[in-house]
């Protein structure tokens, strides 16, 4: 096979899907996006690249709502995003009709990874360009949960997770720092995993806080700044502790 | 069109301790008896029943369609479909088929995470949630007995003893209703067949033959 069929999704000799693999490419160029999943909240920030001045940033929402009790954030193409989130939209609702219950997270992950999926094995179109991440909680049990998908169309869930622009750098942060949190311990865990690779400063930043009794509620520019405040205090006394010499030796 | 008469009697309501579900066994073709041992309980999986009226055929085929989704759903989701979801999706299978003759009025009971649940599905497409159900030409005597002696707080063996004597009387005043009562009650931990009683023992049972007195013997006359 001298030369094999790039432009559409199918194999090539050694069994990579390069369509597929272009799609994580645009991905990787998109925002920074993390999620974090706490014992009775979960965190989605992404990051914001500056607005121009003469635009409505109340139109440009990147973390959006499935259902009451579903969020999601994506880091990709946007156009993409729009299509999927309102497929997935559609679904929750559809959900509701016919077994009269709302949807699992896990469910519409499925779903919506199956989307993706079904992009990468139709004629005649190309993968989603976005990985997404899925938050939400289960209707009848009240467990958190935070999943993600890829243009691949795999899905699986994490304590938490980061995608887009160096999203490598922000998961070795969360590696190293994840541990349970509640509550506002969770946000500022997402806010540091965030501050690693984007500019500090709540105008850069947008964050998403969601839990069972109050759903989704985005924090506004003042509320980041306070909590980046905080974290850059707190940064500066551990500094401060380690340059100290130890009190008791 | 011609409505077919459902020539049975089945029953379900829910109590305190879950659902209790009977019914006949009597399958008619017009005046003809075809058969008086019909399963008119359908297993549809360990913790859901659900009963018969109308094509046999048609029920047996539909509730075991409704048995591979909820399994297909519990592999899917990786928990057991509630009772509502499993009503509703026997519900718009059966609305699809609206006016293609189909003809089923079934009753789905089971227990899920939130308790015991009952719905009326019938093959018009309606759908009803409710507490107490009879479905089949002998309902209305059934009815009768069911509403008269239902309590919320009744023990199983009192709502197993309602039940099967709703199923009875039904049997003996609707000429299509008859052969054995089954009884079934659907607990926490699945349902459990507590009883299936011939309605011709059962009968007996109820009304025992008393010795009547006898008439006035003709006595020997002594003498002239």
């Amino acid at each position: 096979m001298a030369r094999y069929d790039r432009a559409i999704t199918v194999f090539s000799p050694d069994g990579h899907l390069f369509q597929v693999e272009y799609a994580l490419e645009a991905v990787r160029k998109g925002n920074a996006a993390v999620g974090v999943r706490g014992t009775d909240t979960i965190v989605l920030g992404v990051e914001k690249k500056s607005t121009a001045k003469l635009q409505d940033s109340r139109t440009v929402r990147k973390i959006v709502n499935l259902d009451d009790h579903i969020a999601l954030a994506c880091a990709g193409l946007k156009a993409d995003a729009r299509v999927l989130i309102n497929r997935a939209r559609i679904e929750c609702q559809s959900h509701r009709l016919t077994v009269e219950d709302p949807v699992t997270v896990e469910y519409i992950t499925r779903y919506i990874a199956g989307l993706q999926q079904k992009y990468t094995q139709s004629g005649g179109v190309r993968p989603f360009g976005l990985s997404t991440l899925i938050v939400g909680f289960d209707p009848y049990t009240g467990v958190p949960s935070l999943y993600q998908t890829d243009p691949s169309g795999t899905f699986s869930a994490w304590k938490a997770n980061a995608t887009g622009r160096n999203s490598n750098s922000m998961r070795e942060f969360l590696e190293k720092n994840y541990k349970e949190t509640s509550g506002q311990e969770t946000v500022k865990l997402a806010i540091r995993a965030l501050l690693e690779v984007v500019e500090s400063g709540g105008k850069n930043i947008e964050i998403a806080v969601m839990t069972r009794e109050h759903g989704l509620r985005q924090l506004d520019e003042a509320e980041i700044d306070a909590i980046v405040a905080e974290i850059e205090a707190e940064k500066a006394a551990a500094e401060a502790a380690k340059k100290a010499p130890p009190k008791d030796t | 069109m011609v409505k077919p008469a459902k020539g049975t009697t089945t029953l379900a309501f829910i109590f305190k301790e879950g659902v209790m579900v009977a019914a006949d066994s009597r399958a008619s073709m017009g005046g003809y008896i075809s058969s008086q041992s019909v399963k008119k309980i359908i297993e549809i999986n360990p913790y859901m029943l659900g009963t018969m009226a109308g094509g046999a055929a048609d029920c047996q085929f539909w509730h075991r369609n409704l048995g591979i989704k909820c399994r297909l759903h519990e592999l899917a989701n990786k928990r057991r479909i509630s009772v509502t979801g499993a009503s509703k999706l026997l519900a718009n299978i059966l609305y699809s088929y609206r006016g293609m003759g189909l003809s089923v009025g079934t009753m789905i009971a089971g227990w899920d995470e939130t308790g015991p649940g009952l719905y009326y599905v019938d093959s018009e497409g309606g759908r009803l949630k409710g507490t107490r159900f009879s479905v089949g030409s002998g309902s209305p005597y059934a009815y009768g007995v069911l509403d008269n002696g239902y309590r919320y707080d009744m023990s199983v063996e009192e709502a197993a003893e309602l039940a099967r004597r709703s199923i009875y009387h039904a049997t003996f005043r609707d000429g299509a209703s008859g052969g054995v009562a089954s009884v079934y009650y659907v607990g926490p931990n699945g349902w459990k067949k507590l009883s299936g009683d011939d309605v011709g023992e059962l009968h007996y049972k109820y009304y025992p033959v008393m010795p009547s007195t006898v008439e006035q013997e003709m006595v020997e006359v002594a003498g002239a």
